[in-house]
């Protein structure tokens, strides 16, 4: 990999995750003298919030499915402009797996090949972690039935694959997301039944100054909502999913309104018929490649100063992984971390006054997540509408009378003892799936796991990693 | 003063385990407190293999062997919910050289009581058909066999009936006029027994100095790999011969001839490096990059396989590599069953039944003065 256009020996920094945050931070660092090379597992750059239209299936008019289109546009033609003048290296369909310290510098180690089997190491002399984030479900009595389905999932499949996954849904958890799901299916035709959300309104008005602060972001929900006014969706509020019901498939969800406590109040249940069921519960960040450098990690999100580096020289973080906000905050964020880089990979103390704008922007949507995160509370008793029999652990099958018995008749107290005792949390997803509900039915806070390989890697693979750079 | 029990087990992992449940079947009230949940230390963050195979004639063997026998007895009444498996292990030697040196060393183990059958290269890819091609040979040792740690710690104090306190963290011995142990101090109150047994792994020597006897366990750190799961391809626990000498080196660098072994549930585990790096958590690749590689050595078809994670552990380290078990005669009541090195599991329950034979009188079944707590001195901590 060679720059034509830079001397080899200016910086380079690589960036893992081409999401929002990734592609601000590339662009700012590629402006201000650095050479990127970024890394996504994704065939095409965007993220979670810009994700493509897969090539060939011809959407017409893509930017229906998106808003911020512009913002997008911008960030692409930039990206595509850099890459012709050979300052940015797009490597696609690279699933990173870990990333290592060398003596002096980074390696990157990634995977790539239909089956992620074959091995390609990137040399940097920093890194910047644009990894994003995941979807939080918490688990209830029927949630493995088929049509039930990540709210995520359900507007992955609208955005890249385009396909209507039901006729008759119903959207449920919590949090933002939950707004944006149902107006994408009810404009892709489907008929949305209810949306579900077990936040308190009172929630919102107790912490109207956080979230007036951020009219813009009001005005993006306020829209959604008129949409879905539009599309007669009915908005339950303060209500939560109790049971899926299906025999092969989904065919009805029963919902229930939840009382001052965050209890489930029996005489308000009543039954929705549906073919599809998409929850969400938030987003937790994805922390591996942070946690396996030694990084320091708050809760479950990346450590951060006012420039977006962790605690370890030579890596910064930016977006979700640092903690969930939004776009426009990973985009900012992304801004700071990409300018921080450049400055100080080319030995110059960075000037925030250089970005005081993303700063601001970034201060008032830290300040309108938080008061989002509280008020978009999963009930305060979910646990207990888990039955025993509730399968908890999809990979390995692992119920809800499992974990408790873990906890009340074998001594564990933390989610590693239930994983190790009940094998929850042991497969393909390595607990990504199972982690909240593990550790809300145990009883003890969530805390971000420690997964050194965030992708499985073969052997074979693991054998010569990195064992060039040892010579050095 | 009240007592609230015969003893205090310090240590809710698999040594702490065993000495409650021995002691409680010798007719003790056993309490058992652990800061943190039940195997949270270092038996959660190991492997259970019950190995006589590594094992040189001496103390250690001995202990092997009379453990051994302890948890073919358990496995009687716990044997699947601790998945126990009696599957035999497989040594391979890759030259005639060490070939050579592998069979002088089973002939030693022989003549101490372990079976220990030579096998001809001809006859190794009958006991495990995926084997690398052209090794020269092996041994195999009936007598290994294997347990998941945490369950095993887990379902031995649920049988000891003994009474489980986790979530607290004991922060002094206390001690009477005559300087004999009172009971503990904890972050939760008191405990009052006439014994307490330091079953503390890897942080013994922290509790020993709380007694205030010097006891220099050091940590040495183990790295596993786990596979995805795989149908059964690996049917003993197989190991190059080199991993005796890595086992039995004093060295602090990095030695990483791995075992390989299949287990119940489908995952092939691979471990475990050892270097003595204090107690630093985080990720390094040349000791799993190693493990992967010896693995792959001794069975080819494991470079198509994933790894799905790996984890960590700390050995508890003492110097001449043999654990401390038994009465301190600095401080009367206070015993220790701690520092069992890369052998914890397999040798907890000998250990335990030692422990349990002092508690109540008894003398114990092996000689314990090879495994005296005093016998590193006394320099300050
Ligand atoms: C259904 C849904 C609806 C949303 N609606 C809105 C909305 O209306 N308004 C709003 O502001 N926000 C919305 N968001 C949130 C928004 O998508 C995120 O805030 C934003 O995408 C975060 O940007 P990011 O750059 O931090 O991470 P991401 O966009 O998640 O990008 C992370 C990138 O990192 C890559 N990556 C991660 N790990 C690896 C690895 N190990 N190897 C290689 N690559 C890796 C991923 O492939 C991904 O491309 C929505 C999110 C979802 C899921
Ligand atoms: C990678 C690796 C692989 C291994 N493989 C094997 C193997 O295959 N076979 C084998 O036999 N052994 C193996 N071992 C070794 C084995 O795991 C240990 O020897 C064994 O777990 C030690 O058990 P323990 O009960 O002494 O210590 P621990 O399990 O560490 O228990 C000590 C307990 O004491 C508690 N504690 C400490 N201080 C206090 C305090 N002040 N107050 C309250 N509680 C306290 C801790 O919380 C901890 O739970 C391996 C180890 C590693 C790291």
């Amino acid at each position: 990999m060679t720059d034509a256009s830079r001397p080899e020996t200016s910086p380079r920094l690589a960036v893992i995750g081409a999401g929002p945050a990734g592609l601000a931070a590339t662009l700012a660092a590629a402006r201000h003298g650095l050479r990127v090379t970024l890394v996504d597992a994704a065939p095409e750059a965007g993220g979670q919030f810009y994700r493509q239209p897969a090539a060939g299936l011809g959407a017409r008019r893509p930017q229906a499915l998106h808003h911020r289109w512009r913002d997008w546009e911008r960030l692409r033609d930039g990206l595509d402009r850099h890459i012709t003048a050979g300052l940015v290296v797009h490597l696609r369909d690279h699933h990173v797996w870990c990333v290592t310290r060398r003596r002096s510098g980074f390696t990157v180690h990634a995977l790539l090949g239909p089956e992620q089997e074959r091995p390609a190491e990137v040399r940097a002399d920093a890194v910047l972690l644009a990894t994003g984030g995941y979807e939080k479900v918490l688990p209830f009595p029927g949630w493995t039935l088929p049509g039930v389905v990540t709210a995520g999932g359900a507007q992955a499949m609208l955005k890249g694959g385009l396909v209507l996954p039901g006729r008759t849904a119903v959207v449920a958890g919590t949090g933002p997301l939950l707004l944006p799901v149902a107006t994408g299916l009810a404009a892709a035709g489907a008929q949305v039944a209810a949306l579900v959300d077990s936040a308190d309104p009172r929630a919102f008005v107790r912490r109207s100054p956080a979230l007036a602060a951020q009219p813009a972001k009001l005005a993006e929900g306020a829209r959604h909502a008129a949409r879905l006014l539009r599309h007669g969706v009915p908005t339950l509020v303060h209500h939560t999913v109790v049971e899926a019901h299906g025999d092969q498939r989904l065919e009805a969800a029963t919902v229930a309104a939840l009382d001052t406590a965050g209890r489930v109040r029996p005489d308000t249940r009543r039954r929705i018929g549906c073919d599809t069921l998409a929850v969400g519960h938030g987003m937790l960040p994805h922390t591996d490649l942070a946690e396996g450098l030694g990084c320091r990690i708050d809760g479950v999100a990346v450590h951060v100063d006012d420039e977006q580096r962790t605690d370890v020289p030579g890596v910064w973080a930016a977006g979700e992984a640092t903690g969930v906000g939004g776009a426009v905050l990973a985009l900012a964020e992304g801004h700071i971390a990409g300018r921080s880089a450049a400055a100080r990979l080319s030995g110059r103390e960075p000037d925030p006054r250089g970005w005081a704008g993303a700063d601001r922007a970034r201060a008032g949507l830290r300040r309108f997540a938080a008061a989002m995160d509280d008020a978009y509370a999963p009930p305060a008793h979910w646990a207990e509408q888990v039955t025993d029999d509730t399968v908890v652990c999809r990979c390995e099958e692992v119920t809800g009378g499992a974990v408790r018995r873990a906890v009340t008749e074998l001594g564990a107290g933390d989610v590693r003892t239930v994983k190790l005792l009940t094998r929850a949390g042991m497969g393909w997803c390595q607990g990504r799936m199972c982690g909240t509900a593990v550790a809300g039915l145990a009883g003890c806070p969530e805390t971000a796991a420690r997964r050194p390989f965030a992708r499985p890697v073969p052997l074979g693979v693991l054998a010569r990693a990195g064992s060039a750079d040892d010579e050095q | 003063m009240r007592l609230t029990c015969d003893v205090v087990v310090i240590g809710a992992g698999m040594a702490g385990a065993a000495c409650a449940l021995y002691a409680s079947r010798a007719g003790l009230d056993v309490v058992v407190v652990d800061r943190g949940p039940v195997a949270g230390g270092t038996t959660g963050a190991g492997e259970g293999n019950l190995l006589v195979s590594d094992k040189e004639p001496g103390p250690e063997l001995e202990l092997a062997l009379l453990s051994g026998r302890l948890w073919t007895g358990l496995a009687g009444e716990l044997g699947d919910r601790i998945e126990y498996e009696p599957k035999g292990g497989v040594v391979v030697a890759a030259d005639p050289e060490g070939l050579a040196a592998l069979e002088r060393f089973a002939a030693g183990q022989r003549a101490a009581g372990v079976t220990a059958e030579n096998v001809g290269a001809d006859q190794l890819h009958e006991l495990e058909p995926h084997l690398a091609p052209g090794l020269a040979g092996g041994v195999r040792y009936p007598q290994d066999a294997q347990v998941m740690p945490t369950l095993a710690a887990a379902h031995l104090v649920r049988a000891s009936g003994a009474r489980l306190s986790t979530g607290r963290t004991v922060t002094g011995v206390l001690r009477g006029a005559s300087g004999a142990v009172r009971g503990v101090r904890t972050d939760h109150g008191e405990i009052h027994a006439p014994a307490v047994v330091n079953a503390a792994g890897t942080w013994g020597g922290e509790v020993a100095a709380l007694a205030g006897v010097h006891l220099p366990v050091l940590p040495r750190r183990g790295f596993v790999l786990v596979t995805e799961p795989l149908p059964p391809r690996v049917r003993h626990k197989v190991y190059a011969a080199d991993y005796v000498a890595d086992v039995a080196s004093d060295s602090a660098t990095l030695q990483t001839s791995p075992v390989v072994e299949g287990t119940a549930a489908g995952p092939v585990l691979i471990g475990a490096s050892r270097e003595r790096v204090g107690f630093d958590r985080s990720f390094s690749l040349p000791p799993v990059r190693a493990l992967a590689a010896g693995a792959t050595r001794l069975f080819p078809f494991l470079s198509g396989v994933r790894a799905m994670r790996t984890y960590l552990g700390f050995r508890p380290y003492l110097p001449d590599r043999l654990p401390a078990i038994g009465p301190d005669p600095r401080v009367p009541g206070l015993l220790h069953a701690c520092g069992h090195e890369g052998a914890g599991i397999g040798l907890a329950t000998g250990t335990g039944q030692l422990i349990a034979q002092v508690l109540s009188g008894k003398s114990p079944e092996l000689d314990l003065t090879p495994f005296r707590p005093e016998r590193f001195g006394e320099e300050t901590v």
